[in-house]
């Protein structure tokens, strides 16, 4: 029987991944799409929960939605913000943008 | 008008002071005006005086009379600005408008032409105007304002051809001297003010005899003597006068001479309630006063310089007022620091007259023979150097010699011989001057030597009538009325003794027959016995190296100390806020490299975050649960 | 509801800064007629002020009030006793004086000036807000124009402007930091005790606090108060910062912006916190003999004129602490006193020094030499300021120093007679620098300099009357302030008045 808890366990194992392709891929695009992995791990979370816990209400799912709205604007954004670099940096390797430091 | 004087005694001060703010304000501009304007303040102030002082000695020796008005006040400390007119201080009203009157005459003549003739008149105001108010006080916290402020005139005037270096540093000099020992004096009156509540002379003259703890009076009249040692430039503290001499010569003879460095005898005579409570003080006040005496008199015999053999007489002569005042005599003591006021400005003025009339000389040997050229200043100056000697019946004579009755009668023995023996060093230095001065070979000086003018010998004339006749006022003649009046409960007031008259006589002329015999018919040449003393000779010469034994001191330990206190300021407060400020930076130098600019090394510090973030709010769970 | 004195007086510079800042900047002229205008308004409402006070009837007086942020107790709220007046006069004494001494300025005058008459009205709200909050306030709107003023129109000497600016500045914050601590912590407590949120002075000085915390507050504020007053061993910033600011405000910051750590320390230390006082009294005393002695000392190893007299008002500062540590009547009287004479004589000695350099571009004590026949008004000016310095009676500054000592020696007998030592050090280091700065031979390259005359005479004129007015009738200035530390004392009860050893 598959419980709360498998779903749990798989929704951290992605949450996982997310964060280590964020920190680790040296691609901005990659890291875009870790980004997603983790909110979509969240959004598993949020159903889920709503599932086993509060079955009585939607607030979960609406949430969820919510997350998905979100993520699609921060994707465009995103993507965006990665083409306009490229354009004049020709790149789109995390390393090379540094400008801010120290 | 009798009464009218005596209840606007105030105005005695006062008049002087308008005169100063006159000048200071509106008159600067025109010299001649000005000296007017403080001549004339001076002149009524004499007037006054005169008047003050007649009223006074018509009463009974005990009235006085007393007025103030309020200055600084608070609960627990009040400073009024008062008089106190009882015949000690007419006598020093006289004595000081007197003397200021002729002095401020004497000068139209001697600072003819000066650039800064103005405010050499509102110096001399001013000056007149805080020696007034010093000698009228009826308190302590006014007698240490005026105290201050006569020595900042001092200060003004020592420095008044402030083009000079050597006037600047005597100046400095004097008002450091000075500060020195107001230190003490100011400690003193703030212990006065602490255990007594008060610093009023009449309150504190009535509280004092109950007083019986020698323990705290002891310090309170020790450290009120720091005051007259400084002021009236006793031994440690006498080193500043010397160099006074820089200021014009009317100055020397009117502050450093005649009334503000007796300020610190008046000072003692007024709070000699205080000091005659406690022997040991009295002992104190008497060594120091003898040793000044004669310390000062052994240099005067080595001097070349003839305002600084003056100057060292004046030292010596303060002693003697010190002494008398030490061994209970007071009035002797008063009664010289009054005779001693009128001889020695006559021969500071006389000396002036002979540096006007030499063309800014003043050193004794280039002069010689000037007397046939300049027989008024010549003569004056001869009965002052009498006065001074102490020469019956002259009134030096009268005064000198109450104070070694007074020094026998008491016991003090000692005392009495080192002032017979001050009486012919005295003889002797004054009549070495004369002799080199007025009548010596060198003839180099004679011929440019000229009189001064009548504005300049009538001062001389009229001091050298008073520096005769002032005497009396306390001889059996006019049956010692000064002493009547100008006493003070405790002090000393013995018979004559013809054994000691004679013998201090005696003393004199041998000081005045030896320096005849030196100096005039050099029956034993000068060169000769300087040869034979060198070693003596340079020592006096010298001034037995008291200034170099300061200025070593003075460099090495104040400035010294001051150098050293300022590398630890620089070094060590400075470097420690410097270093405070150099260890932020470097901290934040360091931590800044820690902003690489990679957005996932900001990512990992934040994932790092929220981990300790969980981990502790977990750890709170759990502890909760057990 | 009657004309709001304080407030006009206050706001007056405010409004003339606003004035500038919209004329042209070309317009130097008007700017300065507008700074002059406006200040000689404030002084000639303080001075109203000051005569109108009702000595007889004491306590806070021409007090206004207009509620502000009411869930904290803070309100608006103005008022004068005896203690402020003197420190609102001399604010306004110098304020006005400061103008004029920087009347040759030529460059970005619109800022200057403006700021100036900020810093101005800065210093004067924390002498007459009756509220914490707003004293903090005002405090704090001293610092920004203080720091863009030696920034901007500093010298560089001994330390580089920038730096001077710099210490200054966080040496101001630091001790403002611990200052907010403690008002907090005190604003915290009183809230603790009585429910009802206040920041009225009055209010938080009637409470009884525990010793521990009055002792603890009280270390902060003498702490924070104590670096504004340039107690030793936190005085580092004052030579440094006096030497690097233009002369106004080494005129400002001198004269008052440092009185207000004693003011501070007694309106808001002693008065709220009576018990830590008592208990931290001797350490400031130890401190102030620091001040007094080794300041002193130091004075006489300098060779810039700027900082022989940072060095001496971190000196003089050590006779204000001992008398506030000395705890009573007498000496905090006295301590009020020397505050207000202090301020008028540094401000002085600020101006003469501040136009010679102007002249000479010189500060050094060794370049001169015999200026007193150039420029005899300069030499005055130096004069009364100098002797103002070492305590000469007719000066209001030994009206000060006298009954400081008198209080003091009541209370610590061994630190007073240390202390009165400065006396003599005051004597040596200022008499010789004066010395060789007026006196001796006339030096021909000075001939060119000129001496005082217009404007460059109204700073001469206005403190030296001051300074002699208050010195020869003492009373005017004493009975007020006595009026007013009278009311402390009876309010702390306890402390000791005159009368035995």
């Amino acid at each position: 029987m598959i419980g709360l808890s498998h779903y749990l366990i798989f929704s951290t194992v992605l949450f996982g991944i997310g964060i280590f392709g964020m920190l680790s891929r040296r691609n901005a695009i990659a890291v875009l799409m870790s980004v997603e992995l983790m909110l979509n791990a969240v959004n598993v979370n949020f159903v889920a929960i709503n599932r086993f816990v509060t079955s009585g209400q939607a607030a979960g799912q609406l949430f969820s939605i919510f997350v998905i709205v979100v993520a699609a604007a921060e994707v465009s954004v995103g993507l965006a913000l990665i083409i306009s670099i490229y354009r004049h940096r020709k790149s789109v390797d995390l390393n090379n943008f540094d400008l801010l430091k120290w | 008008m009798l009464e009218f004087s005596l209840h606007n005694a105030w105005l005695i001060p006062l008049l002087p002071l308008l005169a100063f703010a006159l000048i200071g304000l509106a008159m600067h501009r025109w010299p001649s005006v000005s000296a007017m304007i403080s001549i004339l303040s001076i002149g009524i102030s004499m007037l006054l005086s005169a008047l003050v002082a007649v009223l006074v000695f018509s009463l009974s020796p005990g009235e006085i009379y007393e007025a103030s008005v309020r200055w600084l006040s608070m609960p627990g400390l009040q400073v009024n600005m008062g008089m106190l007119v009882d015949p000690l201080a007419a006598v020093m009203l006289v004595v000081v408008t007197g003397v200021a009157f002729l002095v401020q005459v004497y000068s139209l003549g001697y600072m003819k032409g000066d650039p800064g003739i103005a405010s050499y008149f509102g110096y001399q105001s001013l000056f007149a105007a805080s020696m007034l108010g010093l000698v009228l006080a009826n308190n302590f916290g006014q007698i240490f304002v005026f105290w201050e402020l006569v020595g900042v005139c001092s200060y003004f005037l020592i420095g008044f051809w402030f083009g000079k270096y050597s006037a600047r540093d005597a100046a400095i000099k004097a008002f450091v001297t000075n500060r020195v020992g107001d230190f003490g004096f100011l400690l003193g009156i703030l212990f006065l003010q602490i255990v007594f509540g008060t610093l009023n002379f009449q309150e504190l003259s009535a509280a004092i005899p109950g007083y019986t703890n020698a323990a705290v009076l002891l310090p309170i009249a020790v450290l009120l003597f720091f005051g007259p040692v400084g002021k009236s430039a006793q031994f440690p503290l006498h080193v500043w006068l010397p160099d006074a001499m820089e200021g014009p010569t009317p100055v020397s003879a009117l502050i450093h001479a005649a009334t503000m460095v007796a300020a610190g005898v008046y000072l003692v005579a007024r709070a000699f309630f205080i000091f005659n409570a406690i022997p040991q003080a009295m002992t104190l006040i008497a060594i120091v006063g003898g040793l000044t005496a004669l310390f000062a008199a052994s240099i005067a015999i080595a001097q070349n310089d003839i305002k600084r053999i003056l100057a060292y007489s004046t030292l010596s002569q303060l002693g003697y007022m010190m002494m008398a005042l030490g061994v209970g005599a007071m009035t002797a003591g008063v009664f010289h620091l009054m005779t001693h006021a009128f001889f020695k400005s006559l021969l500071f003025l006389g000396a002036g007259s002979v540096i006007i009339g030499m063309h800014e000389e003043q050193d004794i040997w280039k002069m010689g023979n000037i007397a046939p050229k300049m027989p008024v200043t010549t003569w004056t100056f001869i009965i002052g150097a009498l006065a001074l000697a102490g020469i019956p019946p002259l009134s030096g004579f009268w005064s000198k010699d109450e104070i070694l009755l007074g020094a026998y009668a008491s016991g003090h023995t000692g005392l009495y011989i080192l002032g017979v023996l001050v009486a012919f060093l005295t003889a002797f230095y004054m009549f070495r001057l004369v002799f080199v001065a007025f009548f010596g070979k060198n003839t180099a000086g004679r011929d440019k030597a000229h009189e001064s003018p009548a504005v300049m010998t009538i001062p001389l004339l009229v001091l050298a009538v008073a520096a005769v006749l002032a005497g009396l006022v306390n001889s059996p003649l006019m049956h010692h009325v000064f002493g009547h009046f100008i006493n003070a409960p405790g002090a000393i007031q013995p018979h004559p003794n013809t054994a000691i008259i004679v013998f201090s006589t005696l003393a004199a002329l041998s000081g005045i027959l030896l320096a005849w015999l030196i100096y005039q018919r050099e029956v034993i040449k000068a060169e000769v016995i300087k040869e034979k003393f060198s070693m003596a000779y340079k020592v006096l010469y010298n001034k037995y190296y008291i200034d170099e034994i300061y200025g070593w001191l003075g460099v090495r330990l104040v400035d010294g100390a001051a150098r050293v206190l300022f590398w630890f300021d620089i070094h060590v407060i400075n470097g420690f806020v410097n270093l405070t400020a150099w260890f932020t930076g470097k901290s934040g130098e360091t931590l800044r490299y820690t902003e690489d600019g990679q957005v996932q090394t900001y990512a990992i510090y934040m994932f790092a975050g929220v981990v300790i973030v969980l981990i502790t709010a977990l750890c709170g769970v759990f502890t909760a649960l057990a | 509801m009657e004309f709001p004195v304080l407030s006009t007086t206050l706001f007056v510079p405010v409004i003339g800064a606003i004035l500038i800042m919209a004329l042209p900047a070309k317009k130097t002229g008007a700017i300065k007629n507008i700074a002059a205008v406006s200040t000689l308004a404030s002084l000639v409402l303080s001075l109203l002020v000051f005569i109108a006070y009702d000595r007889q009837q004491g306590s806070m007086q021409f007090t206004e009030m207009i509620p502000w942020v009411q869930d904290l107790g803070v309100n608006y709220a103005l008022g004068v006793d005896g203690i402020s007046i003197p420190l609102v006069l001399l604010t306004n004494l110098i304020g006005f004086s400061a103008v004029f001494a920087s009347w040759k300025i030529e460059e970005r005058v619109r800022e200057f000036f403006s700021l100036l008459l900020l810093l101005i009205t800065g210093v004067m709200g924390t002498f007459i807000a009756t509220d914490l909050f707003i004293f903090f306030l005002f405090y704090e709107v001293v610092v920004i124009p203080i720091y863009l003023l030696v920034i901007m129109f500093g010298s560089s000497k001994r330390v580089t402007k920038e730096y001077a600016g710099m210490k200054l500045t966080i040496y101001l914050l630091i001790g403002s930091a611990f200052l907010l601590t403690g008002l907090i912590a005190l604003f915290v407590k009183a809230r603790a005790i009585t429910g009802v949120p206040s920041m009225d002075l009055v209010h938080l000085a009637s409470l009884d606090y525990p010793l521990t915390f009055e002792i603890m507050v009280f270390a902060f504020m003498a702490f924070g108060f104590g670096t504004l007053l340039s107690m030793f061993p936190f005085h580092a910033w004052s030579p440094d910062g006096y030497a690097g600011a233009p002369t106004a405000v080494s005129m400002i910051h001198a004269g008052v912006l440092k009185k207000i750590g004693g003011y501070g320390l007694i309106r808001i230390g002693l008065l709220v916190l009576p018990g830590g006082a008592r208990i931290i009294a001797p350490v400031i005393a130890v401190l102030a003999l620091g001040n007094v002695v080794y300041a002193a000392y130091i004075c006489l190893s300098q060779k810039d004129l700027k900082y022989i007299v940072g060095y001496s008002s971190v000196s003089h500062m050590g006779y204000v602490l001992i008398g506030i540590a000395a705890l009573n009547l007498i000496s905090i009287n006295g301590a009020i006193m020397m505050m207000f004479a202090h301020g008028v004589m540094a401000a002085l000695f600020f101006a003469m020094i501040g136009n010679l350099y102007e002249k000479s571009h010189t500060r050094n004590v060794d370049d001169f030499g015999g200026l007193a026949h150039q420029m005899p008004r300069l030499a005055a000016g130096f004069m009364i300021a100098g002797l103002a310095s070492l305590g000469l009676p007719g000066m209001v500054n030994f009206i000060g120093e006298f009954t400081i000592f008198v209080g003091a020696f009541s209370t610590y007998k061994v630190f007073t007679i240390i202390a009165v030592t400065g006396i003599v050090l005051t004597a040596v280091y200022i008499l010789r620098a004066l010395g060789y700065v007026l006196f001796g031979p006339r030096k021909p390259e000075w001939d060119h300099l000129q001496d005082l005359k217009g404007p460059e005479m109204v700073p001469l004129m206005v403190l030296g009357t001051a300074i002699l007015l208050g010195g020869i009738f003492p009373f005017t200035i004493m009975d007020l302030i006595n009026s007013g530390v009278g009311e402390i004392i009876a309010q702390i009860g306890t402390l000791y008045v005159g009368g035995v050893l």
